[in-house]
């Protein structure tokens, strides 16, 4: 049973497929819950952005279908992603790049999206690393 | 320079310990509508904004770049922008215009719209429309549970005292950072002791922040900080689509954020372009909102006092929790950073959320005394609770927080300090003590708690931080030492985790860990009758403050013990003795009463009198009246009894009269009203004066204290006495001479 510490090293995070009512304390006791089983789920999140949709909050749905695809991403990486989008810590190719590998990598075209569009602002408005 | 000794008075007001600054807009000084804010506009070309706030395209800086791709609703936009900004302001506090109806209205509009509409709006409109757009139907509240000597067992307890008192949303951090996992676990523990289903959240740097979330410690975040211009965002060391994605990626973890903002923060840092800082928060709001964020909190934050030293500073921070509410987002409203040095000035600028009701009233009240805030002192902390429950029940409202006894408060303190005891030892951390517990359990602020180890703790933490130990360890710990309630409530914690209905708009948890969110509680006021009612159980516990006592408790039932024992003595009729003063007594006087409410016994009162009486050479006959309550009438019916034609009326509870026979019965020769402030000496006066009356001298003038706070303390206590009178009356009985013996 691997613990969520070698989860968050594994190149693509696994996804549990404990349903959550069956996450109580007996559960607990005899050992059927781990700690990839208390994460949440692609699915899920995807499910929240049909829902945000629906209740009229086409920007949080969008946030939700990206934090969807981000659940494959290791926590390291998530941090990575998030420091080389900071100001003047990518190069215009960089981003391209890593928005092409998120998308490859983690079947992630929506945050892959933004990272490009990121990247198209960045050089408009000098917010690129200058090598 | 010439001194008025009034002003010199006023100026040592707390009031005026705070600073008021002049507008001066090229400095930033400027709350909202600044000269330098554009008007409203924008143009689109085939469903692209090239123009927006008199800014073209190709001008946009990141933040309107931003806005204008992921903000603006671009179908909604022309209805929007053509509808006169007037029109809009009225919406917004029409009863009859549903919130869902302004929400996609407003969805089309720009920064400088939304600052117009505002313009429009005095401060009890705000209200009203704040009242309607607030995301989630039922406020809500957020505690801040910190610590100056990082102790955590205080933390938990103060945790768990402050989830029983219904904040829906715990928030710590840290003084040294390394403690920030032990933070986050007494935080965890101790809510869920209190009340299983509150939120908790470690405000420290992204990464660690994240990692708390993971390890199933923390359940939400809202050090989000945006900025509204392009420059302080850059000295934040962020762009929007940074902040976009570090919301996305706690979502992914399924932690919930919300954004922080707050007019001044630009003008704080010096590059608010000359904007008004209200402009420049409706950008930031926006940006928020495109970032996909359910919320935020925003109310001028850390910044309260800059914004608040402006005209109309007050106001426009009103302005911008509204504006976020009006873009769907939900909203902590501030009111946690010390405002002022007024407690009148910081209640009354509390009230224009507290009143209306916000998601959360205040993004932290300070449940430990402000010296243990770690957020730099909070602007309503412990002392202040009892304050706050008296609003809440005076003005029936429910801003969030629920009276609780003391004996529950020590216990819940108590069972937490165990769990975390429990814990530590079974995850091998350096041991709690039962002194802690007790301590903890008592505590006013951290100088109360035993000396920790803090190199040892910090150590502790650290390796737990980097070991593979998590919550379900946490929960499994408790469990094993018996605390299946804590653990089934921390372990739910990390179930709701898996579903992610608390990422909606404005979720707080129930205590069935059921989201209540804007998507499941909807707001749906229309006007009188609908939304949110402080109505069930709610009201019967926010009306049942502890301090509240019955009527039967306040005023008992006679003790037996009057000081005096008075027996009836045959019909009183009119006297022809000259040196007779008659003394009329009330109907429940030492039959039923016992004391004056000067706290004399009635014994106590009547010899005073009869001492002062005696004083002059004259007599004193007491009679008791059976007809009536009123002092009035009791003196008039003694008078016109006594031979002297002097009578004197006493109320049990002490008001008495001095009156003349053949005087109007509401006519009198003195009245002492004020029956708490009449002590031995005054009724030993009274009887004296009494009796100079009837000899034809000059009264001396009766000594009572001035308390101009003895109505105000008594005046309870006075309605209850005066009903018990009142039922002692017996209207066909005739007055009754009584003799006047020691008490048994």
């Amino acid at each position: 049973m691997p613990d969520r510490h070698d989860a968050e090293k594994d190149l693509r995070r696994k996804e549990s497929l404990l349903p959550p009512e069956e996450i109580t304390l007996q559960g607990l006791r005899d050992s059927r819950v781990a700690p990839e089983d208390v994460t949440i789920r692609r699915r899920t999140l995807e499910a929240q952005a049909e829902r945000a949709v629906a209740e009229g909050y086409p920007q949080l749905a969008r946030n939700f279908r990206r934090a969807a695809e981000l659940t494959a991403v290791p926590g390291d990486t998530l941090l990575v992603l998030y420091e080389k989008l900071r100001p003047r810590r990518s190069t215009h190719g960089e981003l391209l790049a890593l928005s092409q590998e998120i998308i490859a990598r983690y079947d992630a075209p929506e945050t892959g999206a933004y990272i490009r569009e990121a990247a198209e602002a960045y050089l408009r408005k000098g917010l690129l690393r200058m090598d | 320079m010439e001194r008025s000794k009034r002003f010199e008075v006023r100026s040592r007001r707390p009031v005026n310990l705070d600073t008021f600054v002049a507008e001066d807009p090229d400095l930033g000084l400027v709350a909202m509508d600044s000269p330098n804010d554009p008007m409203p506009s924008l143009t689109l070309v085939r469903g692209r904004i090239v123009e927006m706030d008199g800014c073209d395209e190709a001008d946009f800086d990141t933040i309107d770049r931003y806005i204008a791709t992921h903000a603006i609703d671009r179908g909604m936009a022309e209805e929007a922008m053509a509808t006169p900004s007037l029109d809009l302001a009225r919406r917004l506090v029409d009863i009859t215009t549903p919130r869902i109806e302004l929400i996609r209205l407003l969805s089309g509009c720009t920064p400088a719209k939304l600052c117009q509409i505002m313009s429009h709006l005095n401060v009890v409109e705000m209200m009203m429309a704040l009242q309607k757009m607030r995301a989630r139907r039922t406020p809500g509240n957020q505690a801040h549970v910190t610590n100056w000597r990082e102790n955590p067992v205080l933390m938990a307890a103060d945790a768990a005292e402050a989830a029983l008192r219904g904040f829906d949303e715990l928030e710590t951090t840290c003084r040294v950072a390394r403690m920030a996992p032990f933070n986050a676990l007494a935080l965890l523990i101790g809510s869920q002791t209190g009340r299983g289903g509150v939120l908790t959240q470690c405000a420290v740097e992204e990464a660690l922040n994240l990692r708390l979330g993971l390890k199933g410690l923390t359940t939400y975040a809202e050090t989000l900080s945006v900025y509204g211009t392009d420059d302080s965002l850059r000295d934040g060391d962020d762009t929007p689509w940074s902040k976009g994605l570090l919301a996305s990626a706690y979502a992914s973890r399924g932690i919930k954020i919300r954004f922080t903002s707050g007019t001044g923060s630009e003008t704080l840092m010096g590059y608010e372009e000359g904007k008004s800082m209200l402009y420049l928060e409706a950008r930031c709001l926006m940006l928020a909102k495109g970032a996909g964020a359910q919320g935020v909190q925003n109310g001028a934050i850390s910044c309260v006092a800059l914004t608040g030293a402006l005209p109309q500073g007050v106001r426009a921070i009103l302005a911008e929790n509204l504006i976020a509410a009006a873009l769907g987002l939900e909203v902590a409203s501030g009111n946690d950073a010390m405002s002022s040095h007024s407690d009148m000035r910081k209640t009354a600028k509390l009230m224009l959320q507290f009143l209306p009701g916000t998601d959360f009233v205040t993004s932290g009240y300070s449940s430990m005394p402000r010296r243990d805030n770690m957020f730099g002192g909070g602007n309503f902390d412990a002392e202040d609770l009892d304050d706050w429950m008296a609003i809440q029940r005076d003005m029936r409202v429910n801003a969030g927080i629920f009276p609780i006894t003391e004996d529950q408060a020590i216990a819940v303190r108590r069972h937490a300090g165990k769990a975390m005891q429990a814990v530590f030892a079974a995850l091998g951390f350096p041991a709690i003590g039962d002194g802690e517990i007790e301590a903890a359990a008592l505590a006013y602020h951290s100088d109360d708690m035993p000396e920790r180890d803090l190199v040892a703790d910090i150590d502790a933490a650290q390796a737990f931080l980097d070991g593979p130990l998590t919550a379900l360890d946490v929960a499994n710990a408790l469990d094993a030492a018996g605390f299946a309630d804590v653990a089934a409530n921390v372990l739910a914690m990390q179930r709701v985790r898996v579903v992610g209905d608390y990422l909606q708009p404005a979720a707080v948890l129930d205590a069935e860990f059921v989201a209540k969110s804007a998507f499941s509680d909807r707001n749906d006021y229309l006007g009188p009758g609908t939304g949110y009612r402080v109505e069930g159980e709610a009201w019967a516990r926010l009306s049942a403050i502890p301090q509240q006592r019955t009527a039967a408790d306040m005023v008992p039932l006679t003790s037996g013990n009057a000081g005096v024992r008075l027996v009836p003595r045959g019909t009183a009729t009119e006297g022809d003795d000259p040196t007779e003063v008659v003394l009329g007594l009330g109907p429940a006087f030492a039959d039923g009463l016992d004391r004056t409410l000067c706290g004399l016994t009635h014994g106590e009162a009547l010899a005073a009198i009869g001492e002062g009486v005696a004083a002059q050479g004259l007599q004193l006959r007491v009679v008791r009246i059976h007809d009536t309550a009123d002092c009035g009438l009791i003196g008039w019916q003694a008078a016109r009894l006594a031979g002297s034609g002097i009578g004197i009326g006493l109320q049990s509870k002490g008001t008495t009269v001095i009156t003349r026979k053949g005087l109007a019965p509401l006519n009198n020769l003195e009245l002492f009203s004020q029956a708490p402030l009449l002590s031995r000496e005054a009724y030993v006066q009274i009887g004296a004066n009494a009796a100079s009356h009837a000899l034809g001298h000059p009264p001396m003038p009766v000594p009572v204290r001035v308390d101009n706070m003895s109505r105000l303390r008594l005046i309870v206590h006075a309605m209850l006495m005066h009903k018990r009178e009142i039922a002692a009356v017996d209207a066909s009985a005739a007055g009754e001479n009584l003799e006047v013996l020691p008490h048994a």
